[in-house]
């Protein structure tokens, strides 16, 4: 073997090292920094977690979803609800009383765990946007869309110190979803209760959904009943931060 | 001839001639690779909502640019398509980024993809068609010849790049950042419909690309591409 193809392997099997030991380095602190996504796992958890890491540094400096001038709000906004509307008994009853009896729940790692009325988040501070909602299948549309700010409603209650994200959970059984603190504190996250300045449609989630601008529309999970503050997705559920991975949807939706 | 303008850095003899560096050949196939992964899941993606859309916004409930004649099978799985998509994604951008820096470090690009300034222009043109009508251009190939330097080079400094800038004008979170790069195209759809496309002009590239391999003897040249030797010059008459 000669010296010069000896120095070749040896220089291809140290950058080889040295690259692997790079991505593990980097990958423990990624996880230390909170940049590692629940569902990291498996082959396409390496995308999932090279995505959402990144976004998350370039996003890090603060970034705001495009709002729009109300001409550009859309005639037809696109109803997705393929379950359709929940049909148990319960959500009957609080629909035939105009939903003055729902309730969101706060709780989790919260000082102040409690729940809230419809009437109750329309009486906190008034946010309102018109923003561009696009959904994973290729469809969008403008809405606009006002509510109070989640952060307003984790300020009330108290964050803990060790709070990283916050759990959603729908009506609707199984249907639940999770955002880092970094989207639950953005001032745009929402917890809408207008669409289009009327009461939420029921398709579109009455009387609350999540409304999350700067990622995917299967984020906004609709019919909002409770908001969990938790320091890890681990024991939540399927333990990948949503019900959408179990479907073979990625759990972080900036794309 | 219109190859005229290029030095070949072939030395001695052509028959063991290095004709693809390392770095080309490495970064070649790992490319073919999340290529076919981007392809496959494109379409998957694809196959959820074969509509395309001008603007910013567009539905079944709305009017489109192009309804495409596909049906709208896929809807509900493209959760495995949209990974594989930014899986394939990443390879491909991170080996695109190691090519395009050992290109520049090796003058690769000035040297065997940059058409000479001398070569742009008509008569090279009307040379190039006379010639493909008798087929003698890869007969004759010792470097790229100026038609292959415009394609590679169309394809490395064009296409995708203006691939990869209307993916991420798609992104709700990059275009929170950098709204310009969805506001130039004028919006999320015009974006998505671009992508579509360049990815096409891509396949038809690709098309092209594997139909001259083919024709140029497929053996040798998928020899060339693995060990990096060839015998390049050798047919020349």
């Amino acid at each position: 073997m000669s010296d010069y193809s000896r120095r070749r392997i040896i220089t291809a099997g140290l950058s080889t090292v040295a690259g692997a030991a790079g991505l593990a380095v980097a990958a423990r602190l990624a996880s230390r920094y909170g940049l590692m996504p629940p569902d990291s796992g498996g082959v396409y958890g390496i995308g999932e977690s090279l995505t959402y890491a990144t976004q998350r540094l370039v996003m890090a400096q603060g970034s705001a979803a495009r709002e729009f001038e109300r001409s550009r709000i859309s005639a037809k906004p696109h109803v997705n609800y393929p379950a359709g509307p929940p049909r148990d008994e319960e959500f009957g009853r609080l629909r035939a009383g105009q939903f003055a009896e729902w309730r969101l729940i706060v709780d989790g790692l919260v000082e102040r765990p409690g729940a809230h009325s419809v009437a109750g988040l329309k009486g906190m501070p008034r946010a309102t946007q018109i923003t561009h909602q696009a959904c994973e299948e290729g469809w969008s549309y403008i809405a606009e869309w006002s509510g109070v700010r989640l952060s307003h409603l984790l300020q009330l209650a108290g964050v803990k110190p060790q709070a990283r994200y916050v759990v959603y959970y729908s009506h609707q059984p199984h249907w639940w979803d999770s955002i880092d603190m970094a989207e639950a504190l953005h001032p745009q996250t929402l917890i809408a209760y207008e669409m289009n300045g009327e009461d939420l449609p029921e398709p579109h989630g009455a009387p609350l959904r999540m409304k999350v601008p700067r990622q995917l529309g299967y984020k906004n999970v609709k019919h909002l009943v409770r908001l969990t503050v938790t320091d890890s997705l681990k024991n939540v559920g399927n333990g990948l931060g949503s019900s959408a991975p179990s479907v073979g949807f990625a759990w972080y939706a900036g794309i | 001839m219109a190859s005229s303008a290029y030095i070949p850095d072939v030395k001695g003899d052509d028959e063991d001639a290095v004709v693809h560096s390392a770095a080309v050949r490495i970064t070649h196939w790992i490319n073919m690779i999340s290529f076919i992964g981007l392809l496959v899941s494109g379409i998957a993606i694809l196959l959820v909502h074969p509509r395309l859309y001008w603007g910013e916004t567009g539905s079944v409930e709305t009017g489109s640019l192009i309804d495409l004649p596909l049906p709208f099978v896929l809807k509900g799985q493209n959760g495995w398509g949209r990974s594989l998509h930014f899986l394939s994604a990443w390879f491909s951008v991170v080996n695109g980024l190691v090519y395009v820096a050992s290109g520049l470090v090796t003058r690769h690009f000035g040297r065997n993809l940059l058409p000479a300034r001398a070569d742009l222009t008509w008569s090279s043109v009307t040379a190039f068609v006379s010639e493909l009508r008798m087929r003698r251009e890869a007969k004759d190939a010792l470097a790229y010849n100026v038609h292959q330097r415009l394609a590679y080079a169309g394809v490395i400094f064009v296409l995708f790049p203006v691939l990869i800038w209307s993916g991420f004008a798609m992104s709700p979170a990059l275009t929170s950042v950098f709204p310009v790069l969805v506001n130039l195209p004028g919006g999320q759809q015009s974006a998505r419909t671009i992508h579509f496309f360049v990815a096409s002009a891509l396949v038809l590239f690709l098309v092209g690309h594997v139909g001259m391999v083919w024709l140029t003897g497929f053996t040798k040249q998928l020899r060339a591409m693995i060990t990096g030797r060839g015998t390049r010059g050798r047919e020349r008459g």
